[in-house]
């Protein structure tokens, strides 16, 4: 039994090794002990979505996954998603479509809206809703979010 | 809020289980998927000391076809439960049902194993594993046991594990050619705790049902096996007059409790609704119009 464990796991490609303590969420661990502030930790019980990342390609809830349980487990952030170019489209979308406003939601919704590209590429509207469910915004109103990633959706389906 | 001061140790193999287990004793709690324990040690509505990650437990894993049974481990998630081939075409039923729970990323996380043993009476699986007649295969130091669903639920959160003792798997009786199954809830908000829902699951003789079991969550202490809606629909051809008497078995079936969501009438009506709502879906479609 340990109040701290060393963990060593991929963060955005680069490898870390760090001791943490057990108590400590993966949205702590990121943003408090990696400096990596792009992930936000707003409810802290699962339910808003703003600390959406990805652990070994699926995308969870940061702040309801211990960063000790993550030993060798490769993790890709807003910071990593946005280097990559991933989802470069969708974020000029999310601006064009003014689908941030206060910006607190936007990258873990940008990291579920990236999950839809990457899973459902014929996702309709519904499905994108659907899809975006577990993810709060409470400034737009969720219609300008749907734009972009419905508009992000067709114009790769013309260019494929 | 933060997590409180806690322990953490992983466990590797069930042998390594039950030695951590003997170590700590009752301070320990077994870790899975951690989507709603986790959520609970936020808001300090549990106190474990130590947290025993179960997740690399390789004998909790995988999903098997064993002769006339589909073998699911505990540690299988909700997201694999929704795309896995063997659960589509043996159990559709949970197939069906995983889309319904929270949303994709909680599914990426939480498991079945965890779901059946946390028990919320509003929980999709728990109905289920009911209405599909399901075994929960378990394990523990002392050895494993068979606990038919029906009576693995025994009390609001409680079922039937002993302390130390963890589910390993489900067992889910395949679903043949005169299976018919579905699962239907009533939620403001997808990804909520359903305010009431209907696991059902039929076998049909025919153009009759031989056998109906419906089982209702968000209505009870844990779900609901409709005892009497069941036998009123059997050796019935699924017209409307039988959707009618299945839902007049219902006063007997249901003493729902009022919660959050509305008063006990509420309820009832909801389970009427849910009950058309199914049947609707296993009728040919002139019956369904009609």
């Amino acid at each position: 039994m340990s109040a701290r464990v060393e963990i060593t796991l991929t963060v955005n490609g680069e490898r870390v090794t760090r001791s943490v303590e057990a108590r400590r969420h993966l949205i702590d661990f990121l943003r408090l002990d990696l400096g990596l502030t792009g992930s936000h930790a707003g409810c802290e019980h699962g339910v808003c979505g703003a600390c959406t990342v990805r652990v070994d390609g699926e995308i969870v809830r940061g702040c309801l996954v211990l960063a000790a349980a993550l030993d060798g487990a490769e993790v890709t952030t807003i910071e990593g998603l946005t280097d990559s170019g991933e989802v470069a489209d969708l974020q000029d979308a999310f601006v064009a479509r003014n689908a941030a406003q206060c910006g607190f939601c936007s990258p873990g919704m940008v990291m579920a809206a990236a999950d839809i590209l990457r899973h459902h590429p014929g996702a309709t509207r519904a499905e994108i809703r659907e899809h975006l469910s577990g993810n709060y915004c409470r400034c737009t109103g969720y219609q300008s979010i749907v734009d972009a990633v419905e508009g992000t959706l067709k114009a790769r389906e013309g260019t494929r | 809020m933060k997590w409180p001061a806690i322990g953490y140790v992983r466990a590797d193999s069930l042998d390594d289980l039950w030695r951590i287990q003997a170590e700590h004793g009752a301070a320990a709690q077994v870790l899975a998927g951690g989507q709603t324990l986790l959520a609970t040690l936020a808001f300090r509505l549990s106190d474990p000391k130590l947290l025993v990650d179960i997740t690399r437990i390789a004998a909790l894993r995988g999903v098997e076809l064993q002769g006339g049974v589909l073998r699911i481990g505990a540690l299988t998630r909700h997201a694999e439960l929704a795309r896995d081939g063997l659960v589509a075409a043996h159990a559709p039923l949970l197939a069906e049902a995983a889309p319904l729970i929270a949303h994709p990323a909680i599914r990426n996380r939480g498991t079945i194993g965890g779901s059946l043993a946390y028990a919320d009476p509003a929980a999709e699986l728990p109905a289920c594993v009911v209405a599909l007649g399901a075994t929960i295969v378990t394990a523990s130091a002392a050895g494993g046991r068979r606990i038919p669903a029906a009576a693995f639920f025994t009390g609001l959160l409680e079922t039937a594990l002993e302390p130390g003792e963890i589910i390993a798997a489900v067992e889910v009786p395949v679903a043949t050619q005169a299976t018919r199954s579905a699962i239907r809830e009533v939620a403001r908000r997808s990804g909520d705790y359903a305010m009431a829902g209907l696991a059902a699951s039929l076998e049909m003789d025919g153009a009759r049902v031989g056998a109906a079991r419906l089982v209702f969550f968000g209505v009870g202490a844990g779900p609901v096996l409709a005892a009497r809606a069941g036998a009123a629909l059997q050796g019935r051809v699924l017209d409307g007059a039988a959707v009618a008497a299945a839902q007049a078995s219902l006063a007997q079936d249901l003493d729902p409790p009022a919660d959050m969501h509305g008063p006990p009438e509420m309820k009832r009506h909801l389970a009427r609704v849910l009950v058309q709502r199914v049947l609707a879906g296993f009728q040919p479609e002139t019956e369904a119009a009609a």
